[in-house]
């Protein structure tokens, strides 16, 4: 292991071995989670899940001056650079949002002071889990890492200990599974296609080999291989027919996973997707991934946009929204080309940002207002304006209005279709207006009107929602030069 | 060639299926545990005869964790809950017995359709083993939605997780099969020690959305 000082450009990044960097951002969090487990007290605990979460997001920043070369085990690229600094940067801002949520917990009894224990240790087992999925170069060690994000998520979705509760982790517990059983069996039938190309052993089943191995795999093993990772890593995304645990998770646990799970988990099974669609992409002979992904895109898209409007839970409705905008990501990796691939990067960030900001804001509202249920919740702007009117940035943003930047994505992904296949982008118009209205019509009777519901003070973390939703706007007004450049490439890398 | 190497491995692939079906029709919830014991049992002989024919010592460490943990522990902590939460009584199946078997008859068959003439390269043992594990994959998928207790739930999807260990170990040469057997058993561990603590003993539509949004009151 050789330590680096030397801050190099990209350009100059062939060296040989693991760096410090590269496992700072796996090790940092599963020491953290070891410590956490190991100290009892809940407010230094809560510092230092934050100060854990911003060490990870600082080895992940120097990741971009300093790369490191691929081995077996680890890889850093273009493309995952991207994911991984979104991860370790929304995993600082949930931390320091969890910091101030997790003590109104604590003070109404929802959750008591051992929980909280398990409950910090658990949040750095699962940074440490989709860091590592991130940044595998293996596509075993991937799956082994997805698989214990999984199980952390699951414990946490759980940790409430109410019905709904256990009900809704035993849910995804049993469909993640499943999914998660589903896509090893595919990541076998990919280690087989390779096998007689690259011979058998650990070889065939790193990344980069399978990469510039692609073009010589057995076409017909790859396609099943890519069903059954479609159907198995699918699921994790929450892609229409395998849904189902979506929303009950997003709903039931605490909100700080609520937020983790839209803004990084998805995008955790959406990474590993685009890798093995990338393999299908080298191989002329496979069949193209495109349309299947399109085909699931716009089910869950316009399946969502429907189930929008019956929504009585205001957790569950940013849940469904998650649905929505999945769809449209993985419809535009599905449309490729480098503007669809652009196009899908923008939005996947985008998403990420937004809908945890507004997973933030919803949990303090909830908090004031003691339920999630959004009869109970009204004139938010008038008794609690700061939160009130942040809400309605949050929405407004999510639901792709000007000048935000989720609305910069959606444009390029339907202007791009249209010039390509006007059909398909009259339905991606048609799902994200179902959306836009749907949301809209909540986002009123939680916002405005007269206040219903308790009005108390509210003591939020304003910061992470404002950090995140700062840096959507500055995006939606004016994207930096080397960002897009940057983005470009990776959607040139994708095909 | 095609010696008694193969013919072992194909019994044994062949033996997982046969078991398979025998959860199909069970309805009580001691014998599916009896038969999910069995179940794993085979799958530890297929792993050790697949250690012995590739000369891969480290697939005995995998038929020992499926011999000490799948086969007798886990249907042993299973057969405990289930006497603790006092079901065992029938179990609910949403479709009769006989549907049910030749459903799983039509998905050995698609199985065996798919896969066959995907792996015409392979070499015939691991082209049998994948064939056949897709099979079980296949059928554990069908006893999870057509059993709505959570506990003969977690049965179709131990024998589903079997089958895909079949399938990595049939694969020749693949790395991480103990690991990745490991990574499972930590996850079956989760399971049936949620099942413990959360005394989930209700129905679990776990595909029904309608009657969660329903019980919930999302409906007007």
């Amino acid at each position: 292991m050789s330590v680096s000082v030397r801050g190099t450009s990209p350009a100059s990044r062939e060296r040989y071995g693991t760096t410090m960097n590269e496992l700072g951002v796996v090790l940092v969090p599963l020491a953290s989670a070891a410590l956490l487990a190991a100290i009892p007290g809940y407010r230094i605990s809560a510092r230092l899940n934050v100060l854990a979460s911003l060490i990870s997001l600082l080895f992940a920043i120097s990741l971009l001056f300093d790369r490191p070369a691929s081995n077996q085990y680890l890889l850093i690229d273009d493309l995952n650079i991207v994911f991984i600094l979104l991860n370790t940067f929304v995993g600082f801002t949930t931390s320091a949002f969890s910091a101030s949520y997790i003590a109104h917990e604590l003070e109404s009894g929802r959750l008591t002071a051992r929980y909280l224990r398990f409950y910090h240790a658990m949040f750095q087992l699962m940074l440490f889990g989709m860091n590592l999925a991130l940044i595998a170069n293996n596509i075993g060690l991937m799956w082994v890492a997805v698989e214990l994000a999984t199980l952390t998520t699951v414990v946490m979705v759980g940790i409430y200990r109410t019905h709904e509760a256990i009900e809704a982790a035993w849910k995804y517990f049993i469909l993640g599974s499943v999914g998660i059983a589903l896509a090893l069996f595919g990541t076998i039938l990919v280690y087989l296609a390779a096998r007689p190309v690259i011979g058998e052993g650990m070889d065939a089943m790193v990344w980069t080999n399978l990469r510039a191995g692609a073009h010589a795999f057995d076409p017909a093993l790859l396609n099943i291989a890519f069903i059954f990772l479609l159907l198995g890593y699918g699921t994790k995304v929450g892609l229409a027919p395998m849904h189902a645990w979506l929303p009950d998770a997003h709903a039931e646990g605490p909100t700080p996973i609520s937020a983790v799970l839209s803004g990084l988990l998805l995008n955790v099974a959406l990474y590993a997707l685009l890798r093995f669609k990338l393999l299908l992409s080298a191989n002329a002979a496979a069949i193209a991934p495109g349309p299947l992904m399109i085909g699931l895109g716009l089910l869950s898209l316009i399946f969502a946009g429907f189930m929008l409007y019956r929504r009585r839970d205001i957790k569950r409705l940013f849940a469904y929204s998650s649905i929505e905008h999945m769809g449209i990501i993985v419809f535009a990796f599905g449309m490729a080309g480098p503007l669809g691939n652009f196009a899908g990067l923008l939005q996947m960030t985008m998403h990420s940002l937004t809908k945890s900001a507004i997973f933030f804001a919803v949990g303090h509202v909830a908090q004031v207002k003691g339920t999630q249920r959004i009869a109970e919740m009204g004139g938010l702007t008038e008794s609690h304006p700061v939160l009130g009117w942040t809400l309605v940035a949050g929405v407004a943003a999510i639901a792709g209005l000007p000048p935000f930047g989720v609305f910069t994505s959606e444009f390029l992904i339907i202007s791009s279709t249209f010039a390509r296949q006007p059909l398909l982008a009259i339905l991606v118009v048609f799902g994200v207006l179902i959306s836009f209205g749907a949301l809209l019509l909540r986002l009123t009777s939680v916002a405005f009107g007269p206040p219903r519901g308790p009005t108390g003070p509210v003591k939020a973390s304003y910061a992470p929602i404002f950090a995140h939703l700062v840096l959507v706007l500055i995006a939606g007004i004016w994207l930096p030069g080397p960002l897009v450049a940057w983005f470009q490439h990776v959607a040139a890398m994708l095909g | 060639m095609l010696g008694l190497d193969f013919d072992v491995a194909h019994m044994l692939a062949g033996g997982l299926v046969l078991v398979s079906f025998m959860m199909l029709y069970q309805d009580r919830l001691y014998a599916l545990l009896n038969v999910l014991a069995l179940h794993a049992f085979v799958l530890a002989l297929a792993f050790a005869w697949q250690a012995h024919i590739q000369h891969a010592p480290h697939l005995y460490i995998t038929a020992a964790i499926a011999l000490g943990f799948k086969a007798m522990l886990i249907p042993w902590a299973l057969r405990r809950i289930v006497f603790r939460l006092g079901i065992h009584r029938e179990i609910e199946t949403v479709v009769g017995i006989g549907i049910t078997m030749l459903a799983g008859i039509g998905l050995v068959a698609l199985s065996l359709e798919v896969m066959l003439p995907v792996t015409t390269h392979a070499d015939p043992v691991t082209r049998e083993d994948i064939a056949l594990a897709l099979s079980v994959v296949l059928i554990g998928l069908l006893i999870m939605v057509t059993r709505r207790n959570a506990v003969s739930q977690v049965v179709g999807f131990l024998s589903l997780e079997n089958g895909v260990n079949l399938a990595a170990a049939g694969a020749q040469g693949m790395p991480l099969v103990v690991e990745i057997s490991v990574a499972f058993s930590v996850l079956i561990a989760f399971i049936v020690i949620g099942i413990f603590l959360f005394r989930i003993r209700e129905r679990f539509d776990t595909v029904d959305l309608q009657a969660l949004d329903s019980f919930r009151g999302e409906r007007r």
